[in-house]
This record gives structure tokens, C-alpha cells and sequence, in this order.
């Protein structure tokens, strides 16, 4: 008998793909010739995985998390997430999107923005209620429920647009640049708050970023993309633990990481 | 100085007034020189001569001057609104009631039909590209010639009374709501839609959550101009002959007549009118905004 002498769980190879791109191209017709957003992207991402798209702007990382979300239908190559096509895919509420704003509606409190999907999803008042207290919490904002968009800073109103995203229960969490138009204290937080959620929930993460150490701390593989084409140049498996203190960015191990990923932007910018 | 008084009168109040006194000043400097002709020729065919005092008190004091002084007309309006039975002919209040109603009924239509056009404008293609045009088109017919077109026509189908008057008021004041509503249901931007988008939301659901709440501020601003077009539109309906209702009406027989007094005071009356609707409007604007949070 040879049965194998490991623990099923121990993963033998990648999980089964959550999301799968396979010779994505992208090309918008403009007034100016076609530009190609996105050329032959190949990448398959894991359940549970915390994926970072990093790349000087203009690369394709909002084409393609846009892609992912069936906000924008690819011209080429074959796109999946959890097995379906990606508008199925959004039908079945597969992910939840985070943009860059907050866009929270002012006359609706903290409250009803995050009931918002949930009315239009059609679920019950009741299991509303439970929903939006259980993603308050989540976000670590219980007890503002009542309050309006404008009473709450900046980095809250983006907490509550991630939990307005969360309390549908979508597996995948999309985010482009969700931090980006704060500040660097707020974002530090807002970073570790993401990483403590993302352990609490095994959810699978596409996070768009143009900062090497958001890229680093967070990411357990980090894409580096380059443009004109939009393409993938480097993809960077994370060696560091899942345990992540803030600290965590001194150490050698980390600023190797971020070393290799200033490498590849680089290399992506050597074809120019 | 203005400024020095702007801080001593708290707010605005001060400076209005100083308008309202200069205005009303120049306004019986006007109506002196206006009216003085008459009394001079008067004075010459009796063969008197009259002291400038005389003169100044003679003019300001006519039964129909060329220009009525402000104190007349305000006597005019205080006559016309309390010295007579509601019911009167004589009354403004009744002719104002004629008056008011039939723009609020064709308000409420133009801005059914404003509103109505602009949800089909931003949801279809088609009526975007045909639809805007003619709105513009319907705009440039001088109201004054298409006015009296619309009474006599409805009025050989025996349709009369408010619903002409209202049609006209509609086709002026559904202009701006339309104008309004479009810019309005088209303010959410491509993030709020793609959001919506993202929760599978369609149509319908983007309407209602989304681009209504939106457009609200456009269309409140637009109201305001509405509602005052439709007084004017109504007004405009009751002056073709025939008419013996109404603010419109009222002026015009007052013009027969040479009753200038009369004219001022429906007049007046018109635009006190007009100024209360278009507070209310915007009474109505601050307290839906500011609890919608949109209040800029
Ligand atoms: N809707 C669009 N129409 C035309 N070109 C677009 C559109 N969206 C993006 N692009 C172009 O595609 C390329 C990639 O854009 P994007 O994905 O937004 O880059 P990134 O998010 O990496 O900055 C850019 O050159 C951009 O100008
Ligand atoms: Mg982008």
C-alpha cells in the first residue's frame, strides 16, 4: 500500500484557480488608433490568495481587475472566475468591488450605504440588519452605523465602502487603489486592518497598487506589470509569514522583496 | 460705506432696503415728471398758475396719471386685496386664486412632462438624439403669437377656463425641468455607475437608488424657474380677448380703460405672487437638500 503519508491538507499543488486568465488582450478602439490596455496575460490566482498588481500607470491593473469584475470585456484570451464566465460570475455575486473613492451616498448613513447592494440584491430587512452589524464590526466601525458619510474622515468612509463590499458575502474582494488618495498614516492602518480582515475571512484579494511596500506587506504574490503593451513582467511569491506586524517592513526579508519588485518595474521599463 | 453698514444691519436687510428707497425715490421722481404735463395743461385752459408744491402734491394724487406714484399703486393693491369681498370681481385675491391656479396646474403638467422626457432622453438613444430638438424648437415659438392660437382653439372644441391657460403654462415652465432633469439624472459619474453595475443593479434600480437622488439639486433649481415661467405663461393665456379672470385680465381691462392704477396693482400683484412661489420652491429646495445631505 502506498498511501500517501501527507496530510490532505497540505497543499501538494496551487488550489484550484478562483480567477483565470489565460492570453487576456484588451485592445480599446480610440480616436487616436487602438491602444492595447492589456496583451497575453496569463495568470491564474489561488482561493485565499492575496494578489497585489503593481506598475507604473497606465499598465492595465484597472483593465484588468475591471475585466475580472465584467466591467470591461476583454478582446482576447479566455477569462474566468470561480469557474464561470466573468458576468456570470458578477451575477452570482463572486466578488465585491472597492474603488479608489469611497463613493458612499450622502443622503443615506453609513447604515444604509452598506444596505444598499443588500436591497438590491433582495435580501430581508432582518437578515440586513445582521448583515451591516456583522461587517461594521468587521471593518471596526460598530457604533457608526448612524452617522452620515460627511461625519466620518477619510479612511472610515474607505473602511465602510470595504465592508459595504464584504456584507454580500462575495468570496473575491476586488480593490483598485483603495488607499491611495490618503494619507500615509491613515494608510498604514487602513493596510493592517486589510491584512487582519483578509486572515479573518479567507477571502481571495485582487488589490491594485502603486506602492512597492503596500505591494510587499500585504501580498502573498505580487504582480509586476509593465505598459504599451499592458503586460505581466514579474510575478513575486512572498516570503514572508502571514503574520505581519507593522514592523515587518525593517526587516531584511522584506526590503529583499521590495528590492525584487523595484527590479522588475525597472525591467518592465527597459522595453520602452 | 455699504460695507460699514452691511455689519451694523446684520445680514443682507440693510442694503436692500437702501435699493428699495432709491428706487422708490426715483420712481416718484418719474411719475412727477411724467404726470406733470397734464396738470400744466389743465392749469393753462382754467388760466391758473400753479406753485410748484401745488403741482408736485396734483401729480402724485391723479385718478389715471401716465405713471401712478408708489403709494397709489400700494393703495390700489391694499384695495384691491382687503376692501373687497373675496368673491369680488373687484378683488385681487380672486383674480389672483384664477390666476395661481391655473399655473400650479400647468406647473405640476410641464413638470410631469419635463421630468417624463428627460428619464426617456437619458435612458434611450433614440429619443436623446430626437427628443431635445424639438424641446428647443417648442422654445422658440414667440409664446405671446401661440398663445391666443391655443385659447381659440380650445375654445372652438369647448375647452375653457384653467385647463388653456394651464397648457400654456406647461409649455413654458416643462422647458427648464427638462433642461434640469436631463443634466441632473446624468451627474453620477462612471465610478457610481460601474458600482452599481457591480451589484448587478439594473436600470431601474440605478434610477431610483442613483440618478434620481442625484438630480435633485438640478431639479430644484429648475422648479424655481418653472414655476415662475408658468405664472407668466398663465398670465399670457389671459390676455387674449374674452378673458375676465385672472391677474392677466385684469391688466389688460385696465389698459382699456386707461386705469393705470389698476394695471400697477396686477402688476404688483403678479409679482408678489411670483416672488412667494418661487420661495416656496425654494423654502422646499433647502429642507429636502440639506436633509439629503446635497445641500452645498
Ligand atoms: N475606456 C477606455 N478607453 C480608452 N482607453 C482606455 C480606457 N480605459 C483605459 N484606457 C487606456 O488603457 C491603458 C491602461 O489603463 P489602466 O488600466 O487604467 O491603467 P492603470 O490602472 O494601470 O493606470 C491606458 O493607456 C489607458 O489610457
Ligand atoms: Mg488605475
Amino acid at each position: 500500500m502506498d498511501a500517501s503519508p501527507l496530510p490532505r491538507n497540505a497543499a501538494i499543488a496551487p488550489a484550484a484557480p478562483v480567477i483565470e486568465a489565460r492570453g487576456v488582450s484588451l485592445t480599446f478602439q480610440t480616436a487616436d488608433g487602438p491602444v492595447h490596455a492589456l496583451k497575453d496575460v496569463d495568470l491564474s490566482i489561488g482561493r485565499g490568495e492575496f494578489v497585489s498588481f503593481i506598475g507604473p500607470s497606465g499598465c492595465g491593473k484597472t483593465t484588468f481587475l475591471r475585466s475580472i469584475a465584467a466591467l470591461e470585456t476583454p478582446t482576447g484570451g479566455t477569462l474566468s472566475v470561480n469557474g464561470m464566465e466573468p458576468d456570470a460570475a458578477r451575477r452570482a455575486r463572486a466578488y465585491g468591488y472597492v474603488f479608489q473613492a469611497p463613493g458612499l451616498y450622502p443622503w443615506r448613513t453609513i447604515a444604509g450605504n452598506i444596505s444598499l447592494p443588500l436591497e438590491i440584491m433582495g435580501f430581508s430587512r432582518a437578515e440586513r440588519a445582521e448583515r451591516i452589524a456583522r461587517v461594521l464590526d468587521l471593518v471596526e466601525l460598530s457604533g457608526f452605523g448612524a452617522k452620515f458619510p460627511w461625519q466620518l474622515s477619510g479612511g472610515m468612509q474607505q473602511r465602510a465602502s470595504i465592508a459595504r463590499a464584504l456584507a454580500f458575502d462575495a468570496d473575491i474582494l476586488l480593490m483598485d487603489e483603495p488607499f491611495g488618495a490618503l494619507d500615509e498614516i491613515v494608510r498604514d492602518r487602513l493596510n493592517e486592518a486589510l491584512l487582519e480582515l483578509w486572515r479573518k475571512t479567507g477571502k481571495t484579494i485582487g488589490f491594485v497598487t502603486h506602492s512597492i511596500p503596500e505591494a510587499v506587506y500585504l501580498s502573498t504574490r505580487i504582480v509586476v506589470m509593465s505598459p504599451r503593451p499592458g503586460r505581466i513582467t514579474r510575478v513575486i511569491e512572498s516570503t514572508l509569514p502571514a503574520e505581519r506586524p507593522l514592523d515587518i517592513r525593517d526587516t531584511p526579508e522584506f526590503i529583499a522583496l521590495a528590492h525584487e519588485v523595484r527590479e522588475g518595474l525597472r525591467e518592465g521599463h527597459a522595453h520602452d | 460705506m455699504i460695507e460699514a453698514w452691511r455689519r451694523a444691519g446684520r445680514g443682507n436687510l440693510v442694503p436692500i432696503l437702501t435699493v428699495l428707497l432709491i428706487i422708490i425715490g426715483i420712481w416718484y421722481l418719474g411719475a412727477i415728471r411724467m404726470n406733470a404735463q397734464w396738470e400744466r395743461d389743465q392749469a393753462a385752459r382754467a388760466g391758473i398758475e400753479l406753485s410748484l408744491p401745488e403741482l408736485v402734491s396734483r401729480t402724485l394724487s391723479q385718478d389715471r396719471p401716465v405713471l401712478p406714484a408708489p403709494h397709489q399703486v400700494a393703495e390700489g393693491l391694499w384695495q384691491g386685496v382687503a376692501g373687497q369681498a373675496v368673491t369680488s370681481r373687484r378683488s385681487l385675491v380672486w383674480h389672483g386664486w384664477v390666476t395661481l391656479s391655473a399655473t400650479l396646474a400647468g406647473f405640476a403638467i410641464g413638470t410631469a412632462a419635463g421630468i417624463v422626457l428627460a428619464i426617456g432622453i437619458v435612458h434611450s438613444r433614440a429619443m436623446d438624439q430626437s427628443v431635445m430638438p424639438w424641446a428647443v424648437a417648442s422654445q422658440t415659438v414667440p409664446i405671446l403669437a401661440i398663445a391666443p392660437m391655443v385659447i381659440v382653439v380650445l375654445a372652438s372644441i369647448g375647452v375653457t377656463g384653467l385647463l388653456p391657460k394651464a397648457i400654456i403654462a406647461a409649455w413654458l415652465s416643462f422647458f427648464p425641468v427638462l433642461v434640469g432633469m436631463v443634466k441632473g439624472l446624468r451627474t453620477p459619474d462612471g465610478m457610481q455607475l460601474d458600482q452599481m453595475r457591480s451589484w448587478s443593479a439594473g436600470g431601474g434600480r440605478t434610477f431610483w437608488h442613483l440618478r434620481l437622488p442625484s438630480s435633485l439639486p438640478y431639479l430644484f433649481a429648475s422648479l424655481k424657474v418653472a414655476i415662475a415661467a408658468a405664472l407668466v405663461g398663465t398670465i399670457v393665456g389671459e390676455l387674449p380677448a374674452g378673458a375676465t379672470a385672472g391677474l392677466g385680465a385684469r391688466l389688460l381691462s385696465g389698459s382699456y380703460y386707461g386705469q393705470t392704477v389698476q394695471i400697477w396693482s396686477a402688476l404688483f400683484a403678479a409679482a408678489i405672487l411670483a416672488a412667494t412661489l418661487v420661495a416656496i420652491v425654494g423654502l422646499l429646495e433647502r429642507a429636502t437638500l440639506k436633509r439629503m445631505g446635497l445641500a452645498r
